[in-house]
């Protein structure tokens, strides 16, 4: 696939490197640095950062901001934009905010819903879907215009991704989900944090079955454990989420003070085995407020030095 | 149907404290059926008002009356001649009800003894649930019956999200994932290729968004 964008993560996808994103959280304040320093941390690492959006409905410094801030210190930021908090309005208002300041990377998402936030009183939008958020993005882009007709002066240039869960239900239509997003103009996918790897080795052989490993990039999402609990967490309490017993057993089956850096072993040990998934092109790793470990889990992945 | 239930009670005495004479005016029609604001819930909020102003030995005089529908101006009507001896009116129907007895009698507080939740179906007895949220453009014969606008927490039109668990919505394990229920339809029907069609984005300005509603029939009106 050529590029069609500016986009750094798409030129490295597209010359069949594995590429490298990460992702970080906006702080729940104004204090920009907060973003800087974690950006600092991950920076050399990999190819592109991630910044959430409103993530679980908790509010937050806002992701065009952060991104923005990103892009000044000479990195790639990947725009994440929830459908959830604006209509079709803001979310075009917002994506050309983004292309004046050459932010080429966004993921389009529905969100998490407001239940789960601090503000479980709101109102949501949902306007658009996420399906719709990349027709949306990608009309802009190619065709110049804004979805009520009119030119765009200067339209975005972005590469367009999304999430995949490839354990939500109904597991059946997993591939077929995927197809509706590529026919929707997706180009590149982020999946949901993958512990249950036989389960996504199975998806990955829906996809390719259909061939649509050749019409998008994947990413496959990794998230390292901190402690058994989380693992606990993760699996009980996230909802589309899909930990194994044996991941919980084998955090629960050590120390306390070694479960950290058995979190981060058997993260190393997805990604070496997901590497070799015909149809993963890269790796989105979610060290979620433990940014600094990424370096490690790049460099024994074996995913260093980035291009 | 349109589904209600009744406001706490405290909420409708702090209404008409100050009240010695009121008029409790029910609805045949929605309210009846989901047992919120028929003849029988009128009787029962009546002596539930009555024994709440004895106890503060106070005296509440109360009429019943109850109306085919409060959502027609000649059942408004009915009571015309005597709603002028009462110091408020609380209604048991729902807030359409309740608005267009506040159109016809201008002179008069009107109060709502109802919280109106949603257009919907009885399940089961006991048991009611939202089916509908008129947008104004039905997409049913899209998605295999099964509405994901009212019954879809993110009311997403290509779903379903990435929290649909075991069939359930993430928001609420008691809860049905719409979409779920629609790729089962779908593939109850031998049309689960109808899935990977792209449902389009949207016109909502048939739906609230677009302003208050209005149909005009000029072929009915004289």
């Amino acid at each position: 696939m050529n590029p069609k964008t500016p986009s750094k993560l798409e030129k490295i996808l597209a010359s069949g490197q594995l590429a490298v994103t990460s992702e970080c959280g906006p702080p729940r304040g104004s204090n920009g640095d907060a973003i800087t320093k974690k950006a600092e941390m991950i920076k050399d690492y990999v190819d592109a950062i991630n910044i959430t959006d409103n993530q679980t409905s908790v509010a937050r410094l806002c992701s065009l901001a952060a991104v923005i801030r990103l892009k000044l210190m000479g990195l790639e930021p990947i725009l994440q934009m929830v459908t959830r908090d604006r209509n079709r309005i803001a979310l075009q208002s917002d994506i050309l905010g983004a292309a004046s300041f050459d932010i080429n990377n966004i993921l389009c998402l529905s969100g998490d819903h407001q239940q789960f936030g601090d503000h479980p009183q709101a109102q949501n939008v949902f306007d658009i879907d996420s399906m719709q958020l990349i027709q949306t993005v990608r009309h802009m882009r190619d065709e110049g215009k804004f979805l009520g007709g009119d030119d765009i002066d200067k339209p975005p240039q972005m590469f367009v991704g999304a999430a995949a869960n490839p354990f939500a239900d109904p597991f059946e239509i997993r591939a077929r989900r995927l197809a509706k997003k590529i026919a929707a103009g997706v180009e590149f996918i982020q999946t949901q944090c993958i512990y249950n790897l036989d389960k996504f080795e199975l998806w990955m052989e829906q996809i390719r079955d259909r061939g649509l490993h050749e019409k998008v990039y994947i990413l496959a999402g990794v998230t390292p454990f901190k402690s058994a609990g989380m693992a606990k967490y993760m699996k009980n309490r996230v909802p589309g989420m899909d930990v194994p017993d044996e991941v919980v057993k084998r955090m629960s089956g050590v120390p306390k003070e070694k479960q950290a850096e058995e979190g981060i072993n058997i993260c190393v040990e997805s990604i070496q085995r997901l590497k070799e998934v015909e149809g993963v092109n890269g790796f989105h790793i979610m060290a979620i407020e433990w940014e600094e470990k990424v370096p490690e889990i790049a460099k024994r992945s074996g995913l260093l030095p980035r291009p | 149907m349109i589904v209600a239930e009744r406001k706490p009670l405290d909420e409708i005495i702090e209404f008409i404290k100050d009240c010695k004479k009121i008029l409790i005016v029910g609805c045949n029609e929605c309210v009846t059926v989901c047992y919120a604001g028929g003849k029988k819930e009128v009787a029962v909020l009546a002596s539930a008002l009555k024994m709440a102003f004895l106890k503060e030995e106070k005296e509440l005089e109360i009429t019943e009356v109850t109306l085919e529908r409060q959502c027609d101006q000649e059942y408004l009507e009915e009571i015309r001649d005597i709603i002028d001896q009462y110091d408020a009116v609380v209604s048991m129907a729902c807030g359409v009800g309740v608005q267009f007895m506040a159109e016809k009698y201008l002179s008069i507080p009107i109060y709502p003894a109802l919280n109106t939740l949603f257009m919907g179906v009885t399940e089961e007895r006991g048991v009611w649930a939202e089916r509908c949220q008129g947008c104004g453009q039905c997409i049913l014969g899209q998605t295999a019956g099964i509405c994901p606008i009212s019954r879809c927490a993110k009311r997403l039109l290509n779903g379903p999200c990435g929290g649909s668990t075991k069939g359930k919505c993430e928001i609420n394990k008691e809860l049905d994932c719409a979409w779920q229920l629609i790729i089962d339809r779908l593939k109850e029907l031998g049309r689960l290729d109808d899935y990977e069609k792209l449902i389009p984005i949207k016109d909502w300005s048939t739906e609230r968004s677009g302003g208050p509603r209005r149909i005009v029939r000029e072929d009915l009106q004289q």
